[in-house]
C-alpha cells in the first residue's frame, strides 16, 4: 500500500491479501456488501464502531486501515483537481506537489473541503425546499389555477363560436381562478418574507403566527390588564396577518395567554418570582393556578419589563397529543424543529406518558456546543371534560437557560429533532442524521 | 393556504358548435363515439378538458374521485383516460396501477396530467405503465393532439 491510499482503499486490500469475498466481510461486520463496496471505494467514511469490526475481521490493527494527515492532504488536492474542468496534467506528481508545498496542499485541500461542505449545504437546503409540505402545497395550488386560466382563457380567444352560456361559465371560472392565484401569490409573499427573516422557514399558519409573535417579543400589546376574549389586541392579528388560517391561530393563542395574565397579574407574579425563584409549582400554588399557565406566563413575561431583565431566557414548546407541536417561544442555544415531531427524549413527551405529573428535568444540548437548560413540563387537558368525546392533551415545556454555567451530570442530553442530532447512539433515534451519517452511515440503532 | 376550488360538479350543457378549425381537425379523423374518461379534481381544468375534448367529436366523462372512477372504467372501459396525478384520497399513481392490474383496462391508453414534474414521478409513472406523461400547464392543442395519437385516431 502507497502513503497515500485511503481507508477505503486499504480495507479493499486488507480484504484480497485475506482472500475474502465482499459480502463475505460485509456480513461479519454487520453491513451490506453493497455499503462496504462504497466503503471500499473511498465514498463513505467509515464509524469508529465499524472500524474496529472491519479491523477485527481482517485480523489487523485499526492504524492499519487508517489513512494518515498526508493522505488526506493528498486526497483533497487531487480531488480540487479532478474538479477543475481543466486538465491537470500534473496529476501523476501530486506526491511531489504535496511534499515540496505542504502549507499551499493543504489550503487547497482545505478549500476543497469547505466547497463539499457548502455543496452538502445546498443538497440539504434543497432537499428541505423541496419536502417542505407547506411549499409543495402552495405551488401545487398555483401551477393548477394557472393551468385552469391558461386553458380556459385559451377556449374562449381561440374559439370563434363559443355558447354564451360557456362564455359566461368559462368567465366566471377565470374570475375564481385569479382571485385564487393572487391569494396564493399573497401568502407566498408572505412566505418568502419569512424565509428571509429566518434563516430557511416558511409561513405556514403556526409559522406565520410564532413570526407574528416574535416580531412583538412573544407579548403583543394588550395582553396585560386585558379582560379575557377582550378583543381588543386582536386587532394587530386581523392587521398584520394574512392568512386566514394565521389569524384564527393567532387568535386562539392570543386568548389563551390573556386568559394566563389576568390570572397571573404582572406585578404580584413578578414580585412571588422575585420571592420564590423560579419555581412553577409553587408559583402554581401561590396562585392557585394550574401549572401550564406559570409554564406559559413566565415564558411570555414583557422582555422591556427590568424585573424580567433579571431573569435568564426562557423558551416554551406545547405539543399536542399526537407529538405535534402546536406552539414554539425559541430560546438561544436550544433549537427547535420546523417540521414533524422534537427530540423523543425531551421530557415534553415524557409529560405526555404521565398526564398532569409535573416533571423537572435538567438538559443539555447534543453537540460539541452543549448548552444547559432546566426544562419544567406537564400534560394538561384541553377544554371542558365531555361524555362524548376522549379528552384533548396538551404538554407544556418551559426552558430555562441555565446561567450559571455548572454542568449536571444528571443532565438529559437531548437535540432539536433526530434528522440534526448528532447524538451517539442515542436509544430513541429514529432516523439518521444528516450530521452523522459518516459515524452511523446504515442506520443501526434505530428505534422502529 | 387559500380556499381551492375542488369538486366536479360540471355544468349539464355542453357545446354545440365546432370552430372551423376543429372541424378540420374532425376530417381528419374521425372520433364519433369514441369516448375519453377524465380524472379530474380541479373542477375548472376537468371543465376545460371536457369542451375542447366534447368540441373535438369525443365523448366525455368527468370524474372528479379516484374510487368511484375506478368503478366506472372498469364497468365500461373508455378509449382513452385522463388521469391527474394528485387526487383527495386515492392518487393517480393507485389508479394507474389499478388499472394496469385488470384485464379489462390494461390496455387503455392512460395520459397522464400532473403538476409536479419531477423526474422521480415521472420514472413511477413510466415503471406502471403510463402511455404518456403531460405537465401543467398544458395548451389546449396539446391535449387534443395526445389524446388523437393515443387512440390512433
Amino acid at each position: 500500500m502507497g502513503r497515500s491510499d485511503l481507508t477505503g482503499t486499504r480495507i479493499r486490500a486488507r480484504r484480497n491479501l485475506r482472500g475474502l469475498r465482499q459480502s463475505d466481510l460485509a456480513r461479519a461486520v454487520g453491513v451490506s456488501p453493497s455499503y462496504l463496496n462504497l466503503i471500499e471505494h473511498n465514498r463513505r467514511k467509515v464509524s469508529a464502531p465499524l472500524l474496529a469490526a472491519l479491523a477485527h475481521a481482517l485480523g489487523v490493527s485499526q492504524d492499519a486501515l487508517v489513512e494518515d494527515n498526508d493522505s488526506r492532504v493528498i486526497e483533497g488536492a487531487r480531488a480540487a483537481a479532478l474538479r477543475s474542468e481543466t486538465d491537470v496534467a500534473e496529476l501523476e506528481r501530486i506526491d511531489e506537489f504535496t511534499g515540496r508545498f505542504p502549507g499551499w496542499a493543504r489550503v487547497l485541500a482545505d478549500t476543497q473541503g469547505r466547497a463539499e461542505g457548502l455543496e452538502r449545504a445546498v443538497e440539504n437546503l434543497n432537499d428541505r425546499m423541496t419536502h417542505d409540505p407547506y411549499l409543495a402545497e402552495a405551488l401545487h395550488e398555483i401551477i393548477s389555477a394557472v393551468t385552469s386560466v391558461q386553458s380556459t382563457a385559451a377556449i374562449l380567444n381561440d374559439s370563434d363560436q363559443v355558447e354564451p352560456e360557456w362564455q359566461a361559465r368559462f368567465h366566471g371560472n377565470i374570475l375564481q381562478d385569479s382571485t385564487r392565484l393572487a391569494e396564493g401569490a399573497v401568502a407566498l409573499v408572505n412566505y418568502i418574507d419569512t424565509v428571509n427573516t429566518s434563516e430557511t422557514g416558511l409561513a405556514a399558519p403556526l409559522e406565520e403566527v410564532e413570526a407574528w409573535f416574535a416580531r412583538h417579543g412573544f407579548h403583543p400589546p394588550g395582553i396585560e390588564g386585558a379582560h379575557p376574549h377582550d378583543p381588543g389586541p386582536l386587532a394587530g392579528v386581523q392587521l398584520e396577518l394574512s392568512g386566514d388560517a394565521a389569524r384564527s391561530l393567532a387568535a386562539q393563542w392570543l386568548a389563551r395567554f390573556q386568559a394566563d395574565a389576568h390570572a397571573l397579574p404582572l406585578d404580584p407574579f413578578l414580585e412571588a418570582v422575585a420571592r420564590l425563584g423560579l419555581l412553577p409549582d409553587q408559583l402554581a400554588a401561590q396562585f392557585g393556578v394550574a401549572l401550564d399557565v406559570v409554564l406559559r406566563r413566565l415564558a411570555l413575561l414583557p422582555s422591556d419589563d427590568p424585573r424580567r431583565a433579571a431573569l435568564p431566557a426562557m423558551g416554551l414548546v406545547v405539543c399536542d397529543a399526537s407529538g405535534t407541536l402546536i406552539f414554539r417561544r425559541p430560546v438561544e442555544g436550544f433549537a427547535l424543529p420546523r417540521f414533524g415531531g422534537g427530540c423523543p427524549v425531551w421530557p415534553l413527551y415524557q409529560a405526555l406518558s404521565s398526564p398532569a405529573r409535573p416533571i423537572r428535568q435538567s438538559l443539555v444540548t447534543a453537540g460539541r456546543m452543549g448548552r444547559q437548560f432546566r426544562a419544567f413540563a406537564v400534560a394538561h387537558a384541553v377544554g371542558p371534560a365531555n361524555f362524548d368525546f376522549p379528552p384533548i392533551w396538551n404538554a407544556t415545556m418551559l426552558l430555562v437557560a441555565e446561567t450559571s454555567g455548572r454542568s449536571s451530570d444528571l443532565a438529559l442530553s437531548v437535540g432539536a429533532s433526530c434528522r440534526t442530532c448528532a447524538q451517539v447512539d442515542c436509544p430513541a433515534r429514529r432516523e439518521p442524521s444528516i450530521l452523522m451519517t459518516s459515524s452511523q452511515p446504515d442506520g443501526r440503532n434505530l428505534q422502529l | 393556504m387559500w380556499s381551492s376550488r375542488k369538486g366536479c360538479v360540471l355544468p349539464q350543457f355542453v357545446p354545440r358548435t365546432l370552430s372551423t378549425g376543429m372541424r378540420a381537425a374532425q376530417r381528419e379523423g374521425d372520433v364519433t363515439g369514441k369516448r375519453v374518461f377524465v380524472i379530474e379534481d380541479e373542477r375548472n381544468i376537468s371543465e376545460a378538458i371536457r369542451f375542447i375534448l366534447t368540441r373535438d367529436g369525443w365523448q366525455v366523462d368527468v370524474n372528479c374521485d379516484g374510487h368511484s372512477a375506478l368503478e366506472s372504467l372498469r364497468a365500461a372501459p373508455p378509449d382513452m383516460v385522463i388521469l391527474d396525478l394528485m387526487l383527495p384520497g386515492i392518487s393517480g399513481f393507485d389508479i394507474l396501477r389499478a388499472l394496469r392490474a385488470d384485464p379489462a383496462t390494461q390496455a387503455v391508453p392512460v395520459l397522464m396530467l400532473t403538476a409536479k414534474g419531477q423526474s422521480a414521478d415521472r420514472d413511477e409513472a413510466e415503471r406502471l405503465g403510463v402511455s404518456r406523461f403531460m405537465t401543467k400547464p398544458f395548451a389546449n392543442a396539446e391535449v387534443v393532439a395526445a389524446v388523437r395519437e393515443m387512440t390512433g385516431t
